[in-house]
């Protein structure tokens, strides 16, 4: 906006302003638009996802069985088979989405993402310590990945605590921790049997194969009121972007506000994590995707959650169809649709940025 | 290597490309330098005396002038010693592609892989295993600087797409993205041909170990074209750290600066990444390190660099032929030399910015 009144002449200075304020009514309705959007799409591609299969479904077919209009056989296929696996895509990348955008707020890094303090590489650490020592079931996989990623994100935390948690110091401590950690995965990788390695490389891309009921509602019990608190506090985090000095001006307690948001957005993560593994780039690429088109100034949440719930039911679709009945892991689809499109994103900017 | 930490220039007295105010500053930063260049030496050395064999530094020294072709001296000349250069060289050029891109960007995260190297390179290794059925180093390393190139240009090209003057942002995310691409393709070829994910996870951990002397020639000459090019940059660097608008302002240009800085790194990476593996971590580590000597110029940043991380990766080759029986890989002692390191200088001191 500055740039626009420092070129423009002195006249058009009144209507610049209104239009300025009339840009900031349509914002919010701008940003509930794109919600909706979002999350209308997410729900038709959950909606393919649970008809398509070895017993194939129509969308419409699918939405009078939910609603109570299926036999036996289909609810049967609908409500225990199909449908975990679509709720638990949506939840996941909500869940990851916000995380993903708490961090790069915090952070004020495009880079920031839960790795940052090492989440991913601890949890894939437990799991591969589980799958290799333990032979690995599903339970201790998923505990194992818990212990992992949520102790490794203590250490990252305290290790770097010095009076106040300087963002920065964060990162450097983070990276280190994570380095030692993905160098140790490197090893258990190859000195696994092969077969060993390939399953853990599938759980650690990040996989919704087998994902039921009995897993997914204690996941599910943690990630709706830890997402409904972390949207709450999202007014913080327009806060601590301006900076720890303003945010203390503007009445914010810092350093616990920063803490509550991280433990949050650990907690979002390590519930995904523990069921699907450590889904790469949702966390990473939904909040930018968001971000550009929300064209909002800063980190909004709600857009990064709905842009990650469609992003990762977008990509378990794929994961599921296009090498049928090779059912890819979710993770490999993910980093390949988020990549894409953040990279048309990327292109598209710079041509209407050179026309402007 | 208790130098003390050279106290801060008083910046206001130095615009980004002015000489250092006085010599007693060059002196300064020249000392610690001469001291890392006969540790590196020393390291080197120790690369050579030490193994499953352990040699007499005298037989080391006595190899290297006067070679009598017994089996100590062969051992050393035709087994240890291209490893050692090997080292070095990697080791440097990582370090320098590292620091490059840092600077360059302006983030403290980035490391050579941001450009695609590693996921173009590792994409291009599954390709050439999993389809044309090559096995082993030899085969593959060409595919690895071939891939390495390509995902960096193509990077490259997505970050300018009509942009006029390049957005380091645009740049990181540009790689992010599709660095994630390749690797996701690369990943789901990998799981479908298990030879190739077999080689492809020996490789991803980074080694000295079993790399044929005939890597080193090429490997040479494109770490002095990557170190010529890194040394016309310098000057832009501490101007690009200013941000474009006021580089541009003091009439460097910014967009060349940065085409310059890209091929460098691309070379110094791509070359680095496909004879050792993908060792990015000590390209992220090392200029954070040489910080602490350097200060803020670019210029001896570099200078830094080049000379810290290549210590770190002998050192980590070194200590991988002793800690265990049989061989732990350098790029796995080198995360945990480095990683404690940058930990203790991220609690010790206020942090340096980028």
């Amino acid at each position: 906006m500055s740039n626009t009144k420092r070129t423009s002449k002195p006249l058009s200075l009144t209507p610049a302003t209104t239009a300025g304020k009339k840009a900031g009514v349509s914002h919010l309705g701008r940003e509930t638009a794109l919600c909706l959007v979002l999350l209308a799409l997410a729900a038709l591609i959950a909606l393919l996802v649970i008809g398509s299969g070895d017993y194939p479904m129509g969308p419409v077919k699918v939405m009078q069985v939910i609603f109570g209009g299926g036999e036996g056989l289909e609810s049967t296929i609908v409500f225990q088979w199909r449908a975990p696996r679509a709720v638990a895509a949506l939840a996941f990348g909500a869940a990851l989405g916000v995380a993903g955008a708490v961090f790069q707020s915090l952070t004020r890094n495009p880079l920031g993402s839960p790795d940052i303090i090492g989440f991913s590489t601890g949890a894939y650490t437990g799991a591969l310590l589980a799958l290799t020592l333990v032979g690995g079931s599903f339970l201790a996989t998923s505990m194992g990945a818990l212990a992992g990623g949520l102790a490794t994100a203590l250490a990252v935390y305290f290790l770097a605590w010095r009076r106040g948690s300087h963002g920065f110091r964060l990162i450097l401590v983070g990276i280190g921790v994570s380095a030692m950690l993905a160098a140790l995965n490197q090893w258990l990788v190859l000195r696994a049997e092969i077969e060993v390695a390939m399953a853990a490389a599938v759980w650690g891309a990040g996989t919704l194969n087998g994902v039921g009921w009995p897993v997914l509602i204690p996941a599910l019990l943690a990630i709706v009121p830890v997402l409904g608190l972390t949207l709450a506090g999202g007014r913080h985090l327009g806060m601590l972007e301006l900076g720890d000095d303003t945010a203390t001006a503007l009445g914010v307690r810092v350093e616990p506000a920063r803490l509550v948001l991280i433990v949050l957005a650990v907690l979002l993560t390590s519930a995904a994590t523990a069921v699907a593994g450590p889904i790469a780039f949702v966390a990473l690429v939904a909040p930018q995707l968001a971000k550009r088109l929300n064209r909002a100034a800063g980190m909004r949440l709600a857009p990064a959650a709905c842009m990650g719930a469609l992003l990762l039911v977008a990509s378990d679709l794929v994961a599921q169809r296009v090498f049928a009945p090779v059912q890819l892991p979710v993770g490999v689809v993910t980093v390949s649709i988020g990549g894409i499109y953040l990279i048309w994103l990327l292109a598209r900017e710079g041509r209407s940025r050179t026309q402007v | 290597m208790a130098s003390p930490m050279p106290t801060a220039v008083n910046p206001e007295n130095r615009g980004p490309d002015a000489e250092p105010a006085t010599a007693s500053i060059t002196l300064r930063r020249l000392l610690p330098l001469l001291g890392l260049v006969a540790l590196l030496l020393l390291t080197a050395l120790c690369s050579l005396a030490v193994g499953s064999k352990h040699i007499e530094f005298s037989v080391v020294i006595d190899a290297l002038v006067a070679p009598d072709g017994s089996a100590d001296h062969a051992i050393i000349r035709d087994s240890r010693l291209p490893r050692a250069i090997l080292g070095i060289l990697a080791g440097s050029a990582l370090g320098i592609a590292g620091a490059l891109v840092q600077s360059m960007t302006r983030n403290a995260l980035a490391e050579p892989g941001i450009l695609g190297v590693n996921a173009g390179a590792s994409l291009a290794i599954v390709i050439a295993v999993g389809t044309f059925g090559i096995n082993g180093f030899n085969g593959y390393v060409w595919f690895a600087f071939g891939g390495a190139v390509l995902a960096t240009g193509a990077v490259y090209l997505v970050g300018m797409a009509g942009a006029r003057s390049s957005d380091p942002v645009r740049l990181v995310l540009a790689g992010v993205a599709l660095g994630a691409v390749l690797s996701g393709i690369g990943t789901a070829l990998a799981l479908v041909h298990p030879s190739a994910f077999d080689q492809l996870r020996a490789w991803t951990i980074g080694s000295l170990e079993g790399r044929s002397g005939e890597v080193l020639v090429p490997l040479t000459a494109a770490v002095l074209l990557g170190f010529v090019l890194a040394a016309c940059t310098g000057r832009s660097l501490n101007a690009l750290a200013l941000g474009d608008d006021t580089a541009l302002a003091l009439g460097y240009k910014v967009g060349r600066a940065r085409v310059l800085i890209l091929l460098a790194v691309t070379v110094l990476a791509g070359a680095a990444t496909a004879a050792v593996g993908a060792i990015s971590f000590l390209g992220l580590m090392a200029p954070h390190l040489a910080r602490r000597f350097s200060g803020p110029d670019a210029r001896w940043m570099l200078a830094y660099t080049a000379v810290l991380a290549p210590i770190i990766l002998l050192l980590a080759d070194v200590l991988g032929r002793v800690i265990i029986p049989g061989e732990l890989e350098a790029g796995v002692v080198c995360a945990f030399i480095g990683a404690p390191v940058l930990i203790l200088l991220a609690r010790r001191k206020k942090p340096v910015a980028v």
